[in-house]
């Protein structure tokens, strides 16, 4: 750890990577703009958007009957959005984190020769 | 010049969203835009890709990429959710899978966006179920895989241990993934028969090309955070040696 003085530390970059992921997804996420996306408004203007299916799969699933689109059904507009957010971030990282846990057995960083590069520079 | 005509008139008029379907974002494609044959050549490609990135993954990779590709989903999850306003009364978001796959490689990265589009098809209804493959395939592999290698390409040309070549490999291939990828939906809705190909692709990759700005942009600021505080993270670190360090601190 000595001679990596100048590098921030591996945990405290954990962290502020997952704290900035929470709170674009707590905070921002209630300001981005509600335009329509690019599909949807190429959609829109070329009179195709009524192809969506009117009853698709994911609306007969339980978490419909907690989350409408990126909002906690029920709740207040200003809690409702950063819960979403908040808990998608959390279980996006699950998901992620719980492949790469099945996955990979090897200990340390990545044993590619391009890492060894780095790691005996110093 | 009918087509044309399409995206002028499409920059001009102020659309509003469509009352009968939820909100969707970015390029994320809803059920029913696809027919069955192009929806599962989308399942084929992705399920090809992801089952060589399992693969890849378990032999590359070691333990401290579990906790990367967990903040990196995370992140990348957040920063979709943010739909940035481009002219013309429409909006983007990130797609992120350049960025994932410079972060971690493509393999890694593949699986990061796949875990992230599963989260929003199957708890937010954003992008449907049944077209999870194709978009897997359009938002994320192209990125991932594409945007990688040709992120790679221009930043080993022009010096693999400068951040200005990173920089530049890194907004040319996170636009152009971007633009790939709404060239690829517009194919693939003008197969379906859902709209003709040519209004489409016109459409498709005229407002996509501002939406590549903002991805280029982005992808940009967050792995120059990444290259100044923990460059040796990077899936191809910057080769700091010796000689070039101890310069480096005196000049």
């Amino acid at each position: 750890m000595s001679n990596r003085s100048s590098q921030m530390q591996y945990g405290k970059f954990f962290l502020i990577g997952l704290g900035v992921a929470l709170i674009i997804a707590a905070v921002v996420s209630p300001f981005a703009s509600s335009n329509p996306d690019g599909l949807e408004r190429v959609a829109e203007d070329l009179g195709f958007i009524d192809r969506a299916h009117p009853e698709p799969l994911a609306q007969k699933l339980p978490f419909a009957a907690v989350f409408d689109g990126y909002a906690l059904k029920g709740a207040p507009a200003v809690v409702a959005t950063p819960v979403a957010g908040i808990v998608g971030a959390l279980a996006a990282f699950g998901v992620a984190w719980v492949a790469g846990k099945l996955l990979i057995r090897k200990p340390g960083p990545s044993s590619d020769t391009r890492v060894d590069e780095y790691e005996t520079r110093d | 010049m009918l087509f044309q005509g399409t995206f002028q008139s499409a920059i001009t008029f102020n659309g509003s969203s469509h009352p009968l379907i939820p909100p969707v974002l970015g390029l994320h494609i809803p059920d029913g835009f696809l027919s069955l044959p192009v929806s599962l050549f989308g399942w084929v490609v992705a399920v090809v890709f992801i089952a060589i990135s399992l693969k890849k993954v378990e032999s590359v990779y070691g333990d401290r990429t579990v906790s990367l590709m967990g903040v990196c989903a995370a992140f990348i999850f957040a920063a979709q959710m943010i739909n940035f306003p481009i002219p013309g009364g429409t909006s983007g978001h990130l797609l992120g899978g350049t960025l994932a796959g410079a972060l971690l490689g493509p393999w890694a990265a593949s699986l990061v966006m796949s875990a992230v589009f599963i989260v929003q098809a199957v708890l937010f209804q954003d992008g449907g179920i049944t077209v999870l493959g194709p978009n897997i395939f359009v938002m994320g592999l192209i990125g991932t895989f594409g945007g990688y290698y040709l992120y790679r390409a221009i930043r080993f040309a022009i010096g693999r241990d400068r951040w200005t070549g990173a920089a530049i490999g890194l907004a040319i291939a996170a636009w152009v993934s971007v633009e790939a990828a709404a060239v690829i939906v517009a194919i693939m809705l003008a197969i379906s028969g859902t709209v003709p190909s040519g209004v489409a692709l016109i459409a498709m990759a005229g407002w996509h090309a501002l939406i590549g700005i903002g991805e280029a942009l982005i992808t940009v600021a967050a792995v120059s955070y990444v290259w100044r505080t923990r460059p040796d993270l990077l899936f191809d670190p910057p080769r700091k040696r010796q000689d070039r360090l101890s310069r480096d601190q005196y000049t």
